[in-house]
């Protein structure tokens, strides 16, 4: 549009224009009283994406703000581009997990493509070198054409970009489940490294500095890209696929490499990355946290296509920029270091005392707004949140076995459920060695990281099962923090903290805002428990499709601390003859478990009950004996019960078996989801030594015979199989269904 | 002995090399970034794998016209040990180093595993320290390996023994399952796997630790033992 087609401050006002950005009326008088006049069209834009839900959290303040975010290892929590964990040795660890839904959901590739990208700038805009990628990911059932199609151009996307940056993607979960039918979720998660003397913040300090303007030209993609990440998909969605960007990874590696050279450089005072509202949110938010100003002249920015208006400017979300803040008369010291790299830095504006962001255009004013307007007064609202009528009738719901006729035929068909079947077509196609830390690559538990020049590994995962949530907001809250620390134990780590990504419905529906407030209330309690306070993170509202919310989903992604390379485990059994070890024994509990799906076709009922104190004193007791040397594999029970952990244990080695005998009642022995188990396999010799350290049964032995046998008390073989055979059902299900194509 | 690890715009296991000739073989690396124009001062050259100019274009295809692709071909024909890994590899194919081409992988997609290589010929000066036959394990990760080349070539290839590893597995469709070639004079290695990611055996393997030991061993024997 051009600029004299722009409609006027009385334009907007009279035809309310305002509301198709997302404006409320009365958003929009708070908007005039703060300016003391009507805001005329680039303005109402730059309100519209800083107020949005995306950038202010307007809706889920209320929520966010009960997390539990310090620690006496937190260096950096919430509210830069990436919190940062004290891990020793002058070192630490920095790491964010975002979403970029609704791209994914009408541009797969680009929109998972681009929210890799924009995670890494979030970390590498910290100071830190990112070391990690991992995602976690929703989709409908498999099978059907459109999703087969957002499936595999969203991993597709994810291996573009990370393959091409150079950063291996290590790890991550997907879930298949209806309800993300048409509202697939595409989480990324990036870890850095960085020295403590390194870190950098988003702050726009010293009167009369430079503001520097670096990376990638601005284009006229993404616009309003916030606005429409805040709002329900609905059939006609796809006319916004405009409002998606187009990522560039080659220019992302010369800018990390350009940033993390700068960053050595005294004279830069600040970085920030420009991600959603792009140039408007990076140089409001910093001046904002800086208690300054910014005067910028649009006219120097790099532009990519001609005759752009400030608005298309201001709100374009072109990939690939960082905004700097460089100590006046040294701009030359960064130009250099950029032009090593063919990438343009820029100086674009000053640091200014008045607390405005000024922004010119032409010789013209087109933009005057307090920076603190923007960054931190945008409305709050405290939704109302009502008990949905299901949740009542679930929890009013007597206990209910699925009828399962054929044990062994149910593994199979477990095995073969893509939740749980193996996601090797998924990794093999990330390039998860590069960088060569990666010591346990996708597959197992949590991967797990070395950390060079120390004796010190990473352990990372991403956890949420969201039919527990769903079913019990509360309870399954608590299960996905539960479960991404078993994963950290298990892999021989402990838990430092976490970042969360929450995706839900609608805040406007007060049921679905019931369902964010329970969750956020089991997430608290569990990091709590825990000792894993929540360190940044990312709201995604609005996960609708023509009016179904997707089942809510929080998703955990937490980062542990192994203090010795000699203590990583994984979940695969070792050696012929190891005993095996059950932690925790089973309930008849069902409801959300993946028999249940499988048998009923949808999920009813109550959540299996966690209890925080046994999680925590079985974490612990697990952990010293990894520690103490006395753990061959360890692995957790969750979807699919012990039936489906046992098998995936024996999927390591070659020619690796499993004979074990289980007391009670076979379906609820096998396949039950009771919380807080492990499987553990510890070598004879330290049979004592483990029983000492640990509460838990010995139900067998790992055998050389390449059989799976599991012995009821009644004498009867629940299970009898070649591991063989489950093992190319399970890696063969994924690829399987893709051919399928309907 | 002392490695030169070329460093194009969107090269990423620069740094891998870089630490495997560092801290696993224990010999000097620098960095030489690709504008540069002088290689004098190095005993081998090692292009490294990773998105050169964003694989935009063609896989290699930018990144052979830098300044100092020219010195890395002096330096090959001086004799010194070129060893071109993944992206290397295929920018050493754009330069016209070894014959063929790359093609996308048969199966269209990116593909990062583990993979058994057969140690065709031992008598390279990157080979000496495997067994003829010797099966080993190096990771790959591609979209762009399978290596094609017309009939005339691969003949010269056979005859000249210049294939030096093949795939166990082949991963990506290359013809006769090459994974790595020398040229004519046996100074040049081009290979998709990445040795370097296979020198510790905490990260899966250290087989590609030969590699390297073999590099250094045939460079003292020629250069430092005869002087």
């Amino acid at each position: 549009m051009s600029l004299l087609l722009e409609p006027s401050p009385e334009q907007i006002r009279e035809e309310q224009l305002y509301r198709q950005m997302g404006i409320t009326e009365n958003e929009f008088s708070m908007i005039e009283n703060i300016l003391g006049r009507t805001p005329n069209y680039t303005e109402t834009g730059i309100f519209s994406v800083m107020w949005s839900e995306h950038c202010s959290y307007k809706n889920s303040k209320p929520v966010l703000k009960k997390f539990p975010v310090t620690g006496e290892k937190v260096l950096q929590g919430p509210g830069e581009g990436a919190g940062i964990v004290d891990i020793g040795d002058g070192q630490a660890v920095v790491f964010k997990i975002e979403s970029h839904n609704h791209p994914s959901a009408i541009e797969p590739y680009q929109g998972a493509a681009t929210g890799v990208g924009g995670i890494i700038r979030d970390v590498f805009s910290m100071g830190a070198r990112p070391i990690a990628l991992l995602n976690s990911l929703r989709f409908g059932e498999l099978g059907s054409k459109k999703v087969n199609y957002l499936f595999e151009e969203v991993v597709a996307g994810i291996a573009g970009y990370g393959n091409c940056i150079g950063i291996p993607t290590v790890g991550g979960e997907i879930q298949f489940d209806p309800s993300y039918e048409g509202n697939p979720l595409v989480n990324a998660m990036c870890v850095g490294l960085i020295n403590h003397e390194d870190i950098k913040k988003g702050q726009a300090k010293g009167i009369g500095n430079t503001v520097m303007y670096a990376g990638a030209k601005t284009g006229r993609d993404g616009i309003h890209g916030a606005t429409f990440a805040s709002e329900e998909l609905n059939d006609q969605s796809d006319e916004k696929r405009p409002a998606v960007q187009v990522g560039d990874p080659f220019m992302e590696k010369l800018l990390l490499e350009a940033c993390l050279e700068a960053i050595q450089c005294d004279a830069l005072v600040g970085i920030q990355d420009m991600g959603a509202a792009g140039l408007t949110s990076s140089a409001a938010e910093m001046a904002s946290k800086g208690g300054s100003g910014i005067a910028m002249n649009l006219d120097l920015v790099p532009q990519r296509e001609t005759g752009m208006t400030p608005y298309e400017m201001m709100l374009s979300e072109s990939q690939e920029r960082m905004l700097l803040i460089i100590e006046k008369g040294r701009e030359e010291e960064i130009e250099r270091i950029f032009a090593k790299y063919e990438l343009e830095a820029k100086a674009i504006g000053t640091v200014t005392d008045d607390k405005l962001l000024h922004v010119t255009h032409k010789g013209e004013t087109a933009a005057v707004i307090p920076v603190d307007a923007l960054a931190e007064d945008a409305p709050v609202y405290h939704k109302t949140s009502k008990v949905p009528v299901y949740f009542t009738e679930f929890q009013d719901m007597a206990l209910e076995k699925p009828v399962v006729n054929d044990l062994q035929e149910t593994l199979k068909e477990l095995l073969a459920q893509p939740t749980i079947a193996s996601k090797e077509w998924v990794y093999s196609q990330y390039d998860h060695m590069v960088q060569t830390n990666t010591v346990v690559a996708p597959g197992s538990d949590a991967a797990v990281l070395r950390i060079r020049g120390t004796k010190k590994a990473l352990a990372m995962t991403t956890d949420c099962n969201s039919r527990y949530l769903y079913l019990d907001p509360e309870t399954g809250g608590r299960i996905a923090v539960a479960e991404a620390a078993r994963n950290i134990v298990c892999s021989g780590g402990t838990p430092l903290a976490i970042t969360d990504c929450l995706n839900f419905g609608s805040p406007e529906n007060p049921e679905i805002f019931w369902q964010l407030e329970k969750a956020a209330e089991g997430m608290i309690a569990a990091c709590l428990a825990l000792n894993a306070p929540v360190i940044g993170g990312n709201v995604s509202l609005y996960n609708e499709t023509n009016g179904t919310a997707i089942y809510p989903t929080p998703v955990i992604g937490m980062v542990g601390l192994i203090e010795d390379t000699s203590y990583i485990t994984t979940q695969h059994f070792k050696e012929n003859g190891d005993l095996i070890y059950l932690i925790g024994s089973a309930k008849p509990e069902f409801g959300g478990s993946e028999l249940q799906k499988l048998i009923n076709g949808d999920i009813s009922g109550k959540a299996p009950e966690l209890d925080l104190g046994i999680e925590k004193e079985r974490m612990e007791e697990l952990s010293k004996a990894i520690r103490k040397g006395l753990v061959a594999s360890a692995h957790d029970l969750a979807e699919g019960g012990l039936a489906v952990a046992l098998a995936e244990c024996t999927f390591g080695t070659e020619g690796m078996g499993a004979s074990v005998t289980l007391q009670g009642e076979a379906v609820t022995e096998l396949f039950s989801e009771t919380q807080s188990r492990y499987l553990v396999s510890v070598s004879r010799e330290k049979k004592e030594a483990f029983e000492a350290e640990v509460q838990a049964v010995q139900i067998g032995e790992v055998t050389g015979n390449g059989r799976l046998l599991v012995t009821g008390d009644d004498k009867k073989h629940w299970i009898d199989a070649q591991v063989s055979e489950l093992k190319e059902i399970w890696k063969g299900a994924i690829p399987c269904l893709l051919k399928s194509k309907a | 002995m002392k490695f030169a690890v070329i460093v194009f715009p969107g090269s990423n296991c620069d740094a891998d090399l870089y630490c495997a000739v560092k801290d696993e073989l224990g010999e000097e690396a620098e960095y030489v970034w690709h504008a540069e124009e002088d290689l004098s001062g190095f005993d081998a050259i090692l292009l490294p794998g990773g998105f050169s100019y964003g694989d935009y274009l063609r896989s290699g295809s930018i990144a052979r016209f830098s300044s100092i692709m020219k010195e890395v071909k002096k330096a090959a024909e001086e004799g010194k040990p070129v060893l071109g890994i993944c992206n290397g590899f295929q920018i050493l194919l754009e330069a016209g180093l070894l014959p063929g081409a790359m093609k996308v992988n048969e199966g269209l997609k990116f593909s990062c595993r583990h993979s058994e290589l057969i140690v065709l010929n031992n008598q390279t000066m990157f080979s000496t320290a495997y067994e003829k036959e010797e099966k080993i394990s190096i990771p790959i990760a591609h979209g762009e390996g399978n290596y094609y080349c017309d009939e005339e070539t691969l003949k010269e290839l056979k005859a000249g023994e210049r294939i030096v590893f093949t795939y166990g597995d082949n991963p990506n469709g290359s013809i006769e399952d090459i994974a790595g070639i020398v040229n004519e004079k046996g100074n040049v290695l081009g290979m998709m796997p990445h040795p370097e990611r296979a020198v510790d055996a905490i990260l899966g393997s250290a087989d590609g630790l030969k590699l390297f030991q073999s590099i250094v061993k045939n460079w003292r024997e020629t250069y430092v033992t005869a002087s």
